[in-house]
């Protein structure tokens, strides 16, 4: 039983990622029309905010420590960064110490100005053209943004760890009546499936409760409609990219300390989330957000010990497997809507 | 005032060397000059070309770069540039600073992309359009078998670079191909002893393996050795390769009674795998009524820089550290003067990957300059049995049944609080080579045959 919870977590704090991803390209694809295959990039994007961040924050000015010697037999070069010359060593420490959460300020007007660049400069043009071209476009895109990211950061992933009071472990079970010692969580991976449905969450408000909101998901039902009211829909859509690419960014973010960044992280994520997506249904949010939780946690109990006793090679197929039975069953997907790319 | 050097005994010693080449039958030089021309690319010029071949882009680019410094420095050092490095301690006195047989060493380099098939692909480039006489380089043990299989047929020499599985010159060793890095056997063979004086003769084992060649290999030496000591191997899962979240592996692992975590990953897997373990709790947790414990049998440098603190405690082997000769004394002689060398150079100290590489080099050079020719077969015969030192590992045989070298091997642990990000980890100890040293025959690398050497065209 704690065995199954455990994969459940597991489930959910992998499907999180799945569904913010699922999320925002759901919401390209809903409004704009394009399939976008830079979505992952834009995720990993976010995450090297956070590394960024972290450097400004170690930013350091040299001392000579004529007492010790480098590894060439000079003068050690001491290394003190300026926010703990600047504020005290304790202060400046913390400030370091919480650099991921701090990034999420950082992410935000960044990946919504990425998002808006990206759309205006090269989305924007291949509305018209057929989704082979959009596909061929955007996965090129994805290539450059993280050959980009490698050139300034290398390949090496970088330790990107949550601030001290989240690190470690604690015992969920207790929480919910198991016995003690016996479902033992990280503490951050807890945090990032809550700011996950946060996010979520918002996403949803955001598009159900405001007028610009409504205007959108009014946009995406019947977009020639909504321009003969006057209303400029092309708008709204572009910040409803750069608001997409603010998701894939802050889940990126938020996932520096589960696992070290990497240039590589957003295709490992992308294709993943896009078999997310389509299991969903095509231009479906919540289908996007179900089918992410949902595989993440299939994923999740096939890669235990008895599921591949039982078929070996399962925690490598499943995913797809799935995707197939859900295609030959429903084609539109989960929750996908009649004439979504059915034209 | 100018001083001539000619004397009496020189020129009667030069007089009669040419007397004795113009009377020498035609057939003789003749033969000579055919044995030059009867291989691939024979260098005819006043330059030799070298191939580099290392992972330029994808996961392992930042070791891929590291290897190609220490060639581009080895390169400097073959030529007479720069302070010479490892040329100054080798025990081998053939090289004098002049490149290969009087012929400046250039190079070309090749992209892996950590993929078996670019790799042979730029193999290939760099053997037929270059004219590449010796291919070095590689950062996995897939790239490396398919390399030295390529290498073998078109008949070019090959100095693997960072590979690890007992394949390389197990099952897939081939007579053109050498490797100085050790392997995985070894690294279970010094890590056994250590790891029972830590940790007990009464542990059970889970472990998490990469599914490829060197994941398997790796698994396979060290649940034989730990099982001849006594521990008990409760399971054994394989992880994909391209596995990014090991949540789901990692979370059954304290449930399965196992007190022993053996993180059989490398590279990415390895820096993800390790930061899960530690994030749930692995590292301080207890089983058994035991301190849990977790073991990476291979790092790098560059991996323990990724794991970050997750490191910190973590036993494993390597090849070759930096610290080894200021830490353990001349025997490991060389280690400074490559470090001194790579070090002003490139500002940092070099990894294990840029000494392999290095060393790989200079022994190619040295074995072409003993054997008078480029010719593979007569580089291999070289090679063969060669022992040398001063090349940072102390005392090492290029053993002849499998090609494969035979030196001490390091035992490291992650620092509790390293000064900076070159000093993560800390030498537990050397282990000596006879302990590392295995039959030619011994199981783990049964069914490979070397084959005869081939010169190529």
């Amino acid at each position: 039983m704690e065995a199954i919870f455990l994969q459940i977590l597991n489930g959910l704090d992998k499907g999180s990622a799945y569904a913010l991803i699922a999320l925002g390209l759901t919401l390209i694809f809903g409004t704009l029309g394009v399939v976008n295959f830079a979505h992952g990039a834009l995720f990993m994007i976010g995450a090297f905010c956070a590394v960024t961040l972290q450097r400004i924050f170690n930013a350091s000015f040299t001392t000579i420590d004529e007492s010790r010697t480098d590894f060439l037999g000079n003068p050690m070069q001491v290394q003190t960064p300026y926010v703990e010359a600047w504020f005290g060593p304790e202060i400046g420490a913390s400030i370091i110490d919480w650099s991921v959460p701090l990034a999420i300020l950082l992410a935000i007007p960044v990946m919504l100005l990425v998002g808006f660049i990206m759309e205006r400069g090269l989305i924007k043009h291949f509305y018209k053209r057929p989704h082979a071209d959009q596909i061929l476009v955007t996965f090129g895109l994805a290539i450059v943004l993280q050959e980009v990211i490698k050139y300034f950061y290398g390949a090496n992933p970088i330790p990107t760890p949550a601030p001290d009071v989240f690190r470690g472990s604690m015992d969920f079970g207790v929480l919910l009546g198991f016995d003690p010692n016996v479902v033992i969580y990280p503490i951050w991976r807890l945090v990032y499936f809550i700011f996950s449905l946060s996010i979520i969450a918002a996403v949803f408000g955001f598009l159900q409760f405001t007028t610009f909101g409504m205007v959108v998901r009014a946009g995406m039902a019947d977009r020639e409609t909504v321009g003969i009211l006057g209303i400029d829909i092309d708008k709204r859509f572009t910040i409803m990219f750069g608001i997409a690419a603010a998701v894939a960014g802050l889940a990126g973010v938020m996932y520096t300390p589960i696992n070290p960044p990497n240039y590589h992280m957003g295709m490992d994520f992308l294709v993943l989330s896009f078999v997310v997506v389509v299991v969903g249904g095509m231009g479906s949010l919540p289908g996007a957000v179900l089918a992410g939780f949902l595989l993440g946690i299939l994923e999740s109990f096939a890669s235990t010990t008895w599921a591949i006793g039982l078929v070996p090679g399962i925690n490598q197929i499943i995913i797809y497997l799935v995707a197939i039975v859900v295609l030959l069953t429903r084609p539109r997907g989960l929750m996908g809507r009649k004439g979504v790319m059915e034209e | 005032m100018t001083k001539s050097n000619l004397t009496r005994r020189g020129l009667i010693k030069t007089g009669a060397a040419t007397g004795a080449a113009l009377a020498t039958p035609t057939i003789f030089t003749g033969a000579a000059w055919a044995q030059e021309q009867g291989f691939t690319n024979a260098p005819t010029g006043d330059t030799v070309t070298l191939g580099f071949n290392v992972p330029q882009t994808g996961p392992y680019a930042d070791e891929g770069a590291d290897e190609l410094r220490a060639f581009e420095l080895a390169v400097e050092h073959l030529n007479g540039d720069g302070s010479g490095g490892m040329l100054q301690t080798f025990s081998s006195n053939a090289l004098e600073g002049s490149g290969i047989l009087g012929k400046r060493v250039e190079y070309v380099t090749g992209d892996t992309q950590t993929k078996s098939d670019a790799a042979r692909a730029s193999a290939r480039s760099m053997i037929e359009k270059d004219g590449a006489v010796m291919i070095s380089g590689g950062s996995s043990s897939g790239v490396a078998v398919a390399v030295q299989g390529l290498c073998q047929e078109a008949g070019v020499i090959f100095m693997a670079g960072l590979t690890h599985s007992n394949d390389t010159t197990g099952k897939d060793r081939k007579a053109n191909g050498f490797r100085h890095f050790f392997n995985a056997y070894q690294s279970a063979a010094a890590l056994g002893p250590v790891l029972e004086s830590l940790y007990g003769t009464d542990r059970k084992a889970y472990h998490l393996t990469a599914d490829y060649t060197w994941g398997w290999t790796t698994q396979e030496s060290m649940q034989a050795t730990t099982e001849a000591m006594g521990w008990e191997t409760v399971n054994n899962v394989l992880t994909p390769l391209a596995a990014t979240d090991f949540s789901s592996y990692i979370t059954p692992v304290l449930q399965s009674g196992a007190d022993v975590l053996f993180l059989n990953h490398y590279g990415g897997n390895m820096v993800n795998s390790l930061t899960n373990a530690v994030q749930f709790g692995l590292k301080e947790a207890q089983a058994n009524g035991k301190d849990f414990q977790i073991i990476v049998p291979l790092y790098s440098e560059l991996m323990a820089r990724g794991a970050g603190e997750n490191i910190a405690g973590i036993p494993g082997s390597q090849n070759w550290d930096w610290k080894l000769e200021n830490q353990l004394g001349d025997r490991y002689k060389g280690t400074n003067a490559f470090v001194q060398s790579f070090g002003e150079k490139y500002g940092f100290p070099p990894s294990q990957a840029a000494h392999t590489c290095y060393a790989q080099t200079m022994l190619y050079a040295d074995a072409v300059q003993r054997a008078g020719s480029f010719n593979p077969c007569a580089v291999v015969e070289a090679l063969e049995d060669f022992e040398f030192d001063g090349l940072g590992n102390g005392p090492t045989l290029y053993r002849a049944a499998d090609h494969q070298c035979f030196k001490d091997v390091v035992v490291v642990r992650g620092k509790e609080n390293p000064e900076n990000e070159f000093d993560l980890v800390e030498i537990v100890e050397a282990t000596p080579t006879e302990q590392v040293t295995y039959d030619p025959d011994h199981p783990m690398f049964a069914g490979g045959d070397l084959g005869e050497c081939n010169p190529g065209a």
